[in-house]
């Protein structure tokens, strides 16, 4: 028997973000759900009730039919009270819980004997990536942070030379360079703006300027790597190195957007009241963590404020406000998280507590709290283990050419003095004929050498081929054997061993002879420009 | 025609032979420089037929050999697909190698020499010697003709004490060497001279037989350059100074084409031809660092499109596997059309890519890719930062990182296309197996990698219909 995937209808205020989108649909009924969608559900992110027909859904009248014949709900944010006291008994509920912030939530679920799957816990691990629903939306928030920046601030983002006059570029300061604060840093410098951002982890400055922007550095020694790849609550010295750098860049900047998250802890106030008085009239600044207090001392929380002509902006519902993309991403981390529930693709979940990734993300496993998850195994390892290996290698190529430098040295010596033994016992005992041969060969060796190495790497199997063929040039060999005139009272030759061997030769040396020449000349006819 | 005349013909050859090798310096002045090769041998055995030391009884059978053996040639020019290149290329080599051990043993048994002495003594090492050299040549290049055909597998054979057994038998050639010299009569010396023959030849099979698939380069160039001593030891044979130059042109360009080969694997040239790959000590080196860990993250021929066509610069990266898969003309359709759009495509190619040197470019050439985007890996290596895709189709060991990262693997300090910097890479290969040196690839694990499963060329057709379309 397989099981009903129940879509609800978002009932958070303004929500317009949906659990699934009919593509995404379409796929879960693939690996054996079938699937039910609250009438309406996608109407704010632009997907109709028949978009879901098609793609294979029911639909459900009311929000009751839907919550009572669902045995696995897909819902975006975490539910109300009222939605938990719908669920059934057993059933497994998957969406953003954020399990630290709602301990109310987490009893009233637990007391419902369900098995919950928070989006927001899935573990940070490459493996977890194609799952990992905040760095979906972060990535959203990134951009429309930056749109919404573009929206309330009154000049051009890209600089321009007009008949009109010379508009200067104009210039952002991100801080974060985290998923959300690259997609913006992306999404401005796309507008054409000068951006910079900060970091406390230094080893984002390269992604930064990967994207085209500037790193800010704070002048101070601390690293802020923290598990996991989010960064830690940082020494007081630096804390203030750090407000020092942010307000010198506020004195230069159009366009702050900040977004600097700890997890499990309030925003960390890093643009104070004077930093934003010390703007230009006419700025913006984008708090993304204004749900969790904001990082500006001067945000109101869901609300766009204008404090000393300083556009505050403080939406925390950036997301949803790119609702069919956020929804299409987030149905998409859905899809991948329940592959792995459901590798059988037989349209039941097998919630295999062993599994990393579905361990991390399990809060909650048949009514008992299972939050939080035993701490993560280091993901940034590799990482970590590359620049440190890169190093060692030219280091031991220069040891080596040291160390090696005087044995080449001797090595040369020994190759010339064998050399010298070699011609002095050739030049004592070998005949005058045979030295004039060697003459010979010893320097067409050299002229070989001289040749081949101007040969261009692209053809060297033209090179082969044809050098082939000119070995060939041992026929002539076997052409004296043939038939040599007789010398005047010599012996006749009554030995027909010598002619066959002579024809075998001449035949076998054809071959290679007219065939090493036609094949080059075939390859070298098709290298073209 | 008189001696002299001879002589001079084979000045004139010489020169036209070495003036055909310098042309091979661009592709442009290639095709006059194998004019040049084919009008040095014409003159070379012209003037021998018609020179002093062949008699008018000896032409009948020379047209006759000739006719069989240029058909026979000129025919399998002419049908031998560029994927068998390195195979025709190997056979070719083993007929020389055949031909000097057959002129070698006419020589012997020829009773009108009149040498004496010192004279006779060196004229006999000459055989002795341009025998043994044929007879390697001879045996070894049909063994590598087995492999690169796949007709004897690519796996090295490694007998127990191969050293030894290799040893033993230079001692024995070299003890049957001494008798040969000692013979009174060509009857007493024909016995030590067939002896050293036969282990002549099960070493040339030993020796090839213990190397891998993948250092065929090294096999193929190294026994390109034993065909050319082979006739350089001949023209000593037959104090012939035109076989004497050629020869030593041809083995000294094999001779360069192996060490090259060898310094794009950062191989030393004594450990390739001593054979196999990775002996013991480096694989418990290998396990210690641990493999790469991680997660590949697979893409479809339409996803590959998508990215091929929003990219503005794209690199390709071919191996032997899109040779197997004769996928180069679906490649070349892939670069045009990508082309049209505006989009730079190039090619990458590295020194040992294939099975003999610079097959990729002979490849890519069939199929009719211009030359000038087809780059050297030292040429594109560092544009790879501002390259948008880079596509590597059944190639592995040559875009391996770990060469770069990792001092402790079997490949370290090979020269490698650095294709992961660029901003995405595809690798399209059969399945996660790893490559010839047996080493994981950390390519594959790498975040902006994505992996492109299928026979390539049935992939790379998938790409170039969603690219069409």
């Amino acid at each position: 028997m397989s099981l009903t995937i129940g879509i609800p209808r978002e009932t958070y205020p303004a929500e317009k973000r949906v659990a699934t989108v009919p593509d995404v649909t379409e796929k879960l009924i693939k690996l054996g759900f079938s699937v039910l969608v609250e009438s309406g559900a996608g109407e704010l992110a632009n997907f109709a009730d028949e978009t879901y027909v098609a793609a294979g859904a029911r639909i459900a009248a009311s929000a009751d039919e839907l919550w009572r014949s669902a045995d696995i709900v897909f819902k975006v944010r975490a539910p109300s009270m009222d939605e938990v006291a719908l669920l059934k008994e057993g059933a497994t509920l998957v969406s953003f819980i954020w399990p630290a912030q709602n301990p109310e939530l987490m009893q009233a679920l637990a007391a419902r004997k369900v098995t919950v799957l928070a989006m927001d816990s899935v573990p940070r691990m490459s493996r977890a990536q194609k799952m990992d629903a905040l760095s979906s939306m972060a990535n959203i928030a990134g951009y429309r942070a930056v749109i919404e920046a573009a929206h309330h601030f009154g000049r051009f983002f890209t600089g321009q030379i007009t008949a009109a006059g010379k508009v200067p570029p104009a210039k952002v300061f991100i801080i974060g360079a985290g998923v959300a604060g690259l997609a913006a840093l992306g999404a401005a410098v796309g507008l054409g703006a000068i951006v910079r951002a900060n970091d406390t982890r230094p080893e984002v400055a390269d992604q930064i300027k990967s994207l085209g922007g500037e790193f800010v550095p704070v002048e101070y020694t601390e690293e802020g790597t923290g598990v996991g790849g989010y960064a830690k609550v940082m020494s007081e010295g630096f804390q203030k190195a750090q407000l020092e750098t942010f307000a010198r860049q506020a004195k230069e900047v159009d366009i702050i957007i900040t977004t600097a998250l700890i997890p499990g802890r309030p925003a960390p106030k890093l643009i104070t009241a004077e930093m934003v008085q010390s703007m230009r009239p006419g700025s913006v600044i984008v708090d993304l963590a204004s749900e969790q207090g904001g990082n500006c001392a001067l945000t109101v929380p869901g609300e766009v404020v204008v404090r000393h002509g300083v556009t505050i902006i403080g939406y925390a519902d950036l997301p949803s406000r790119l609702s069919k993309q956020a929804s299409t991403l987030y149905a998409t981390n859905l899809l991948r998280l329940t592959e792995e529930l459901c590798k059988a693709k037989d349209g039941l979940l097998n919630v295999n507590m062993d599994d990393e990734v579905i361990r991390g993300a399990t809060v909650i496993k048949d009514g008992e709290v299972t939050w939080p998850p035993p701490p993560p195994k280091l993901s940034a390892a590799p990482a970590q283990a590359k620049p440190a290996a890169a190093v060692p290698a030219p280091e031991k190529k220069s040891a080596h050419g040291a160390s090696g430098a005087p044995m080449a040295g001797s090595t040369l010596a020994i190759i010339f003095g064998l050399g010298a033994a070699l011609f002095w016992l050739i030049g004592a005992y070998a005949p005058a004929a045979f030295l004039g041969h060697f003459t010979v060969f010893v320097l067409a060796c050299f002229v070989g050498y001289m040749v081949v190495w101007n040969v261009t790497p692209a053809l060297h199997t033209p090179l082969m081929s044809v050098t082939n063929a000119i070995s060939s040039i041992i026929a002539i060999g076997a052409l004296v054997q043939i038939a040599p005139p007789l010398a005047a009272g010599g012996v006749p030759r009554g030995d027909d061993w010598i002619r066959w061997l002579a024809v075998a030769g001449i035949v076998l040396t054809a071959i290679n002879m007219f065939g090493g020449f036609a094949v080059t000349r075939r390859m070298l006819a098709m290298f073209r420009k | 025609m008189s001696a002299s005349l001879a002589s001079v013909s084979y000045i004139a050859a010489a020169i036209l032979f070495i003036l055909s090798l310098g042309g091979l310096s661009n592709p442009e002045s290639s095709r006059r420089g194998n004019a040049y090769g084919m009008a040095g041998m014409a003159i070379a055995v012209l003037a021998t037929v018609f020179g002093p030391q062949v008699s008018a009884a000896g032409i009948p059978w020379i047209i006759g050999a000739m006719l069989v053996g240029g058909s026979i040639g000129l025919y399998a020019a002419r049908t031998v697909k560029m994927t068998q290149m390195p195979e025709l290329v190997a056979l070719m080599h083993s007929l020389v190698g055949l031909a000097a051990m057959l002129v070698g043993f006419a020589s012997f048994i020829d009773p009108t020499s009149e040498l004496a002495g010192a004279e006779k003594s060196i004229h006999e090492v000459e055989i002795y010697i341009g025998v043994f050299i044929g007879a390697i040549t001879f045996s070894g290049s049909l063994i590598a003709f087995g492999k690169l055909s796949a007709r004897i597998g690519g796996k090295p054979l490694l007998l127990p004490g191969r050293h030894w057994l290799n040893l033993a038998g230079l001692l024995a050639v070299g003890f049957f060497g001494w008798q040969f010299l000692q013979a009174e009569s060509i009857a007493a010396g024909m016995l030590p001279l067939l002896v050293m023959t036969a282990i002549a030849l099960l070493f040339g099979i030993h020796m090839v037989m213990a190397i891998g698939g993948a250092d065929m380069p090294v096999v193929v160039s190294m026994l390109n350059s034993y065909s050319g001593w082979a006739a350089a030891a001949t023209g000593f044979m037959l104090s012939n100074d035109l076989l004497i130059v050629t020869g030593a042109l041809v083995g000294s360009s094999g001779a360069i084409l192996s060490y090259i080969m060898c310094r794009a694997m950062n191989r030393n040239f004594i450990s390739v031809i001593a054979g196999g790959f990775g002996s013991g000590a480096k694989k418990t080196a290998k396990k210690a660092d641990g493999e790469p860990v991680g997660e590949v993250t697979a893409i479809s021929a339409q996803e590959t499109a998508e990215l091929l066509k929003d990219a503005k610069n794209v690199v390709i990266v071919p191996g032997y596997g899109m040779a197997v898969a004769q996928a180069q003309h679906t490649v070349f359709e892939i670069t045009r059309t990508l082309r049209e759009r505006g989009v730079n495509v190039r090619f990458g190619i590295h020194p040992v890519a294939g099975r003999m040197p610079g097959h990729m470019n002979v490849l890519l050439a069939e199929a009719k890719v211009p030359y000038d985007i087809v780059m050297e890996m030292d040429e594109i290596n560092e544009d790879f930062p501002d390259t948008d895709v880079s596509m590597v189709i059944g190639a592995n060991d040559i875009v391996n990182p770990a060469a770069q990262e990792d001092p402790g693997s079997p490949i370290a300090g090979m020269p490698v296309l650095e294709v992961w910097k660029a901003k995405t890479s595809i690798v399209m290969k059969r399945s996660m197996a790893s490559g010839y040196a047996g080493v994981d690839n950390p390519l594959f694990y790498k975040d902006n990698n994505r992996m492109l499963f299928g026979d390539a060329k049935k992939m790379l057709e998938e790409v170039l219909t969603a690219l069409k379309a």
